[in-house]
């Protein structure tokens, strides 16, 4: 067979072809497009398109009922979509091997109670088919917060330290892509500070993450994009600097003459009430702009006495999203 | 892999039952019924009848009838207790959320089903063939009694457990866990009564209500293969010559055929049936 030249050529071009793969970019860590999922009457889902790319911290966010669950759960196979196309880390979501790289903490996280959390996250490295040592699995668990409690049964946890087991059984088998719905509902502010510094060491090993939080200020925090759903669709996206657009700079200044006026004015929108001008400087301008105002204003003889940059947050900014977005089959 | 997860999905299963005193439970009723009847067959053992002890020959036909009717509460045990554990495995597990981890990891939705099938019936097999060999023993300790083909009948008996807890399965992926194990006892109940009624049909030479026992035992084969275990427990022989009356009479609790291989064919069958139907269930329904 080897001697066969007809199968050495297959064989090379199917080796050239493995080496076209390997060199194309890597497929993004989640890919979906045009899902809608009904639920009776109820409509879930309505034509919902996103992309995770590789080591990129992706946040879902949107009010109650407005499907970022369901989302999350088509993307794992757990749902199915009534249409629409899904790709985990390349592969089609129809293909088990597609969640083989992914870890998910669901948001309704419970873990077989008559094990212990070592055993149950010997269970999940065994389900991915991963290869992990059992000191890496010791690791993982002291990542959470659960060193010292790896041999104690799970049903004995308080709902906290189960979602940390849950963390840990989604970070254990070295995923690519990790999904974490809700990741900090059943944490203390102690948790919340260390999933923070969690998602950022993710983040810092190239590990996509879909973050789906209530929590704006970590999601504003951490994440690169946004998606933000409303009513089971994209009511917008993009990055923080997209969606927030600009920032405020707002300033307490006098000995302003007409020329620092100018030169005020000339950074960006001004607006003033008594000592107090704020500046609107657009999303775009470089990190120096700020200093060399500051610069400048000094040089014209102005006494500069605060400095503070503001910006719309998130928060607000998802208000705005929110009560824009038009209702009107409710109405 | 899928092999892998099967095998680890079935020691799961099994280390459930350990670990949620299922074992202990099923292994506690176990021992007071074999206690029980350990007192009962020693005391037969001296028993009188008109004033002469009874002849060998109607000894066996005796613990015969008494080991069947034991087997049968055993055999209950160990197929209700499979039914409830089989329930809750898997609907428990959605209700609670337990199932969203596991099914999110790169395994099929069937190959999970079929990893707690397996374990279920290791577990269900194996307590029906401890308890079954444990009363055998009994039976023989104390009357000198010893089935003539006793491995066939305990494979009948486990493959009665299996009937019921893959019914059980099916049932959960459809229902509430609660649900699912009621309806799996009361359907098996309703298959021992048709098969009873349809018995009593076959004495009084009424075909149709004959017909009841039949369908009923191709519908869910949990009586049929009982019937089956029975006729595999009591002697021959005996039966032959002391036994016809009873036979036709109808007797509960000693059975005239063993099952025919058409028969056991159609029980293989109607369980990959019910496991098919499962997975597929399973697999369509939204977590």
């Amino acid at each position: 067979m080897i001697g066969d030249p007809a199968a050495r050529q297959g064989g090379s071009s199917l080796d050239a072809a493995e080496r076209l793969l390997a060199e194309l970019p890597p497929a993004p860590a989640a890919w979906c497009s045009g899902l809608h999922k009904r639920y009776r009457r109820r409509t879930a889902v309505d034509d919902v398109s996103f992309t995770v790319d590789r080591g990129e911290v992706v946040g879902l966010l949107g009010p109650n009922g407005a499907g970022k669950t369901t989302v999350i759960k088509i993307l794992l196979g757990l749902v199915r979509a009534d249409a629409g196309d899904v790709l985990l880390l390349g592969r089609p979501a129809g293909d088990p091997r597609a969640r083989s790289r992914v870890g998910y903490l669901p948001e309704l996280f419970r873990y077989q109670p008559w094990l212990t959390a070592a055993e149950v996250v010997a269970l999940h490295v065994r389900l991915a088919g991963a290869q992990v040592s059992s000191r890496e699995r010791r690791e993982c668990l002291g990542l959470v917060g659960l060193a010292d409690r790896a041999g104690d049964r799970v049903g004995g946890f308080s709902k906290g330290m189960q979602q940390r087991l849950g963390l840990a059984v989604a970070l254990v088998a070295r995923p690519e892509f990790v999904v974490l719905d809700e990741p900090t509902s059943a944490l203390d502010p102690v948790g919340r500070a260390d999933v923070r510094d969690l998602l950022t060491s993710l983040k810092a090993r190239r590990v996509a993450v879909l973050l789906n939080s209530h929590l704006i200020g970590e999601v504003e925090r951490v994440c690169d994009r946004v998606v933000v759903l409303d009513k089971g669709r994209v009511a917008a996206s993009g990055t923080l600097a997209e969606l927030l657009g600009q920032s405020e700079l707002r300033l307490r200044l006098d000995g302003v003459g007409a020329e620092a006026e100018a030169r005020l004015a000339a950074a960006g929108g001004l607006t003033r009430d008594g000592d107090a001008y704020t500046v609107t400087l657009s999303a775009d301008q470089d990190t120096a702009a700020v200093p060399e105002l500051v610069a400048d204003l000094v040089g014209l003889g102005v006494r500069v006495h605060a400095v503070e940059p503001g910006r719309i947050s998130l928060e607000e900014r998802l208000l705005d999203i929110l009560r824009a977005t038009p209702g009107d089959e409710d109405r | 892999m899928t092999a892998r997860t099967v095998f680890t999905l079935a020691a799961l299963t099994l280390r459930e039952a350990a670990r949620r005193r299922v074992l202990r439970a099923l292994a506690l009723l176990m021992v007071v019924l074999l206690a029980l009847s350990g007192w009962g067959f020693s005391r037969l053992a001296g028993t009188e009848l008109d004033g002469t002890e009874l002849t060998s020959g109607e000894t066996r036909l005796v613990a015969a009838q008494v080991l069947n009717l034991v087997m049968f509460g055993l055999s209950l045990i160990a197929a209700l207790g499979t039914a409830f554990l089989s329930g809750p495995t898997l609907a428990g597990e959605i209700e609670s959320g337990t199932a969203l981890a596991v099914l999110a990891r790169p395994v099929r939705r069937s190959t999970v089903l079929l990893g707690k099938w397996l374990g279920l019936v290791a577990f269900g097999s194996g307590v029906v063939v401890v308890a079954g060999l444990a009363q055998f023993l009994i039976v023989w300790g104390t009357l000198g009694y010893w089935p003539p083909q006793p491995v066939t009948g305990l494979a009948l008996l486990a493959a009665q457990t299996t009937v019921l807890l893959t019914l059980g399965l099916l049932l959960s992926t459809v229902v509430s866990p609660m649900a699912s194990g009621v309806m799996a006892v009361g359907l098996f109940g309703a298959t021992w009564i048709a098969g009873m009624v349809g018995v009593v049909g076959q004495a009084l030479g009424n075909e149709g209500v004959a017909a009841a026992g039949t369908v009923s035992r191709v519908l869910l084969p949990t009586d049929g293969l009982w019937r089956g275990a029975m006729n595999a427990f009591q002697d021959p022989i005996v039966l032959e010559r002391l036994g016809g009356p009873a036979l036709k009479g109808g007797f509960a609790f000693l059975s005239s055929a063993p099952l025919t291989a058409v028969y056991l064919v159609w029980v293989g069958v109607w369980i990959v049936l019910v496991l098919g139907l499962a997975a597929l269930a399973f697999h369509r329904r939204d977590l």
